[in-house]
């Protein structure tokens, strides 16, 4: 399709084109022009959120529920500024979104204009790429390399800068089939590579499997086929954070999270087995603990798509480049060729060894009868949602971790949190987004009253639209996290760690005209949930919890898989000078 | 970037030859970086050092095909064989990034860089830089009653090297372009 248009009505267009039919945004008078056009036409949606930040992040629920890129539209200046975080976050989780601000008009770009940021170049380090356009002829093929950009290879956020001037003139504008870019990444992993996986594979005594968040972004057919690998050759299986949902965790050879709140059986088996299978992670530092004792006598094997995350921190013995799903049917199709070799004699022994570890039972808490333990609320919250149609998002911190360890989630895309960046405000307008995406669902942002504060504009988003989104807030009146390690490693000195002049959260609610739900005891808290499920509409539920619980089991910073501490252990002492600088 | 203290065991079923046995071993590699000619390349692949803290020790860039739009970044860096490997990996992410070569381990290669010097003095010490000058095959470029302009054209060893010797004898200013590097044959 090749016409004549204007800048801003190429946007619409070309949006309409990639199949775009929902936008979170923010105007301002640099995309006035691009506004002016959405609201011409019917094909696209426009969520107006509160707060750029809220865009962005809202896009990203978008983009984790659906697997679709997130579009956000937002103006120059603050506008472009505001969406610097969220854009970090979707770097560091690699998340596909196309964000587009607006620019001073060219002519003006340099001087100091009202409302002039250099975009580009402040988001240069944190997007996957970026583009001003100066020229209305290049917007249309612009954004559909965009598209392709963000969406192809490891998936990232990118951003289009477009200068008012360049939204205003008349231009050709070209439909998607005219993109052509040199950026296509290897999906097709190395075979020669893949069989010598295979052949570990056959003989390894320990093997364990420990996926991530790559998995989830190669799509469903990546988790299909991991669930069929698992169930083929009985091997133990972990996931990251973000990887949580590609294998079932009602799945038999689920052995929950690892890493640094991981549970006691997973990173135990990290540490002890002889072949590890990294599929789609990138030994972050929380999940590896103390790097010159990490897993220290197994043979490593790394599947990613990006070639810079192999041997980046841990050296590996057989890197993988290339797309999970197509790297994994390989692998199924070298191995099914070979025999269906296990080494099951040993993995008896292995599954043995690992159903000892679980008999800690590491999330066992001391539960209370007077006040509400947090981990109380999340085993009840699960276990009163886990047969609905659910999705769950996080904010920052203790409650994230005992979210990720107590809820169970056996579809890939049900859970939404910020990994990489760790982005206190990610969870309430990710919500927003995801409920966007499925009306229909029920959509549970577990969160802390501290991080909840950080983007509670959003209520007015949640509100407009009707989006019936739970505000779970397991609140401590503490920044929970920050205090459990002040008291672990400041001298319980709780600097700045607790949370002053709360607001009334049911009064909160109820000024935007949303539900507000108080609970703080456990007897009640069946009754409560029940009802905050039960209400059509945002709800605020203000769970009052123990103030002083802290998350375990935890690797402190500094230390090995196998030095985990668990709940009931002792911890004074446990992280020396040196973790301390770990964070 | 600091030494990761990998325990030998980790990898020692390696069918690679992943780690050097000289973890903390700083080589020198010259790269030859093939990249789109759009606004913003320069900034991004030099971001990428500053932000992940690799090291530049010279950079020259200049458009070497002006149809296919493709210009052509010459970095000398040095880091450990895992820096390096990053730096290369982290290169090829860079979606304008065509291609990337270590000129280093991709065989032999001819580097030349172009320096300038102004070297002022008077009597024997003008006599001897000039004749040193001859030595080095440098070429007068320009020159006053009291100074010589040398351009010197060679390895950048070459070029440390007629630095050391101009030094006593007046040198007074030095422009380097950085190298520019082809692999033979």
């Amino acid at each position: 399709m090749t016409q004549t248009m204007s800048g801003a009505k190429m946007v619409v267009q070309a949006l309409i084109d990639q199949g775009v039919d929902t936008v979170f945004g923010y105007p301002g008078g640099a995309v006035l022009p691009i506004y002016d056009e959405i609201f011409q036409q019917n094909s696209i949606r426009h969520f107006l959120v509160r707060h750029e930040q809220g865009a962005v992040h809202a896009a990203e629920g978008y983009a984790r529920s659906t697997g679709k890129p997130g579009v956000v539209l937002v103006t120059s200046g603050p506008g472009a500024t505001n969406a610097v975080t969220g854009l970090t976050d979707a770097l560091m989780d690699s998340i596909p979104l196309v964000v587009l601000t607006g620019q001073v008009p060219t002519f003006m770009i340099g001087s100091d204009a009202f409302q002039e940021a250099d975009t580009v170049g402040i988001t240069r380090p944190c997007t996957k790429h970026n583009w001003l356009v100066k020229d209305t002829n290049d917007l249309a093929t612009t954004l559909h390399t965009a598209f392709h950009v963000a969406t192809v290879g490891r998936p990232g956020p990118v951003l289009v800068d477009i200068p008012k001037d360049v939204q205003f003139a008349d231009g050709i504008y070209q439909g998607p089939s005219k993109m052509k870019s040199h950026y296509q990444p290897q999906v097709k992993g190395d075979i020669d590579a893949i069989t010598q996986l295979v052949i570990a594979m056959e003989t390894a005594k320990k093997p364990i499997l420990y996926t991530g968040g790559g998995v989830i972004n190669s799509g469903p057919l990546a988790s299909q086929l991991l669930r069929e690998l698992v169930a083929a050759t009985n091997f133990p299986i972990t996931s990251t954070l973000m990887g949580l949902g590609a294998y079932p965790a009602n799945g038999e050879n689920w052995l929950g999270m690892l890493g640094m709140h991981g549970l006691y059986e997973a990173n135990m088996s990290m540490h002890d087995c002889d072949l590890m299978i990294n599929i789609g992670a990138r030994f972050d530092d929380r999940i590896t603990g103390r790097l010159d004792a990490f897993s220290p006598d197994s043979t490593k094997a790394h599947i990613d798509i990006d070639q810079s995350s192999i041997n980046k921190v841990i050296r590996v013995d057989i890197p993988i480049v290339g797309d999970v799903a197509h790297v994994l049917e390989d692998l199924l199709k070298v191995w099914k060729a070979r025999g269906r070799k296990t080494n099951s004699e040993s993995l008896k022994g292995w599954w043995s060894e690992i159903g000892a570890w679980r008999k800690i039972r590491c999330l066992d808490y001391k539960p209370d009868i007077k006040t509400i333990k947090p981990q109380y609320a999340l085993e009840r919250l699960e276990a009163l949602t886990k047969d609905q149609d659910r999705y769950i998002t996080t904010e920052v911190g203790q409650h994230q971790m005992w979210a990720a360890q107590y809820l169970g989630f056996n579809d890939p895309n049900r859970w939404m949190t910020s990994g990489g960046l760790g982005t206190m405000g990610y969870g309430f307008p990710a919500s927003i987004g995801v409920q966007v995406a499925h009306p229909e669902s029920l959509v549970i942002n577990v969160a802390g009253e501290a991080s909840w504060l950080m983007n509670m504009q959003e209520m007015g988003t949640a509100m407009q639209y009707g989006l019936p989104v739970k505000q779970f807030i397991l609140n401590n009146e503490r920044l929970g996290m920050v205090r459990q390690w002040q008291e672990l490693l400041h001298g319980e000195r709780y600097s700045q760690s607790w949370s002053e002049s709360l607001p009334d959260f049911v009064k909160l609610a109820e000024a935007f005209g949303a539900k507000g739900i108080l609970c703080s005891d456990p007897s009640d808290l069946d009754d409560a949930i029940m009802q905050m499920l039960n209400h059509n509409g945002p709800v605020i539920f203000d769970c009052l919890v123990e103030k002083h619980e802290n998350c375990f089991p935890m690797i402190p910073s500094g230390k090995a898989h196998n030095e985990m501490l668990l709940g009931n252990a002792a911890i004074k002492g446990a992280i020396d000078a040196a973790g301390s600088v770990l964070v | 970037m600091n030494k990761l203290n990998i325990a030998k065991g980790s990898t020692s079923k390696s069918a690679y030859n992943l780690r050097s046995s000289h973890e903390d071993v700083i080589e020198r590699h010259t790269l030859a970086v093939l990249v789109a000619n759009e606004p913003g390349v320069l900034a991004r692949v030099i971001g990428l050092f500053s932000g992940r803290g690799y090291n530049i020790e010279s950079l020259t860039v200049a458009e070497v095909d002006h149809e296919g739009h493709t210009s052509r970044i010459t970095i000398a860096t040095s880091g450990t064989p895992q820096i390096i490997e990053q730096i290369k990996a982290q290169l090829g992410r860079i979606i304008p990034v065509y291609k990337v070569h270590d000129l280093t381990v991709e065989g032999p290669s001819v580097e030349r860089e172009l320096s300038l010097f102004k070297v002022s003095g008077k009597g024997e010490k003008r006599v001897e830089a000039l004749r040193l000058a001859d030595v080095f095959r440098a070429n007068v470029v320009d020159s006053t009653l009291d100074s010589f302009t040398f351009e010197v054209v060679g390895s950048p060893e070459k070029i440390d090297a007629f630095s050391e010797l101009m030094r006593p004898l007046g040198l007074h200013e030095i422009a380097r372009t950085g190298v520019a590097a082809l692999s033979r044959g």
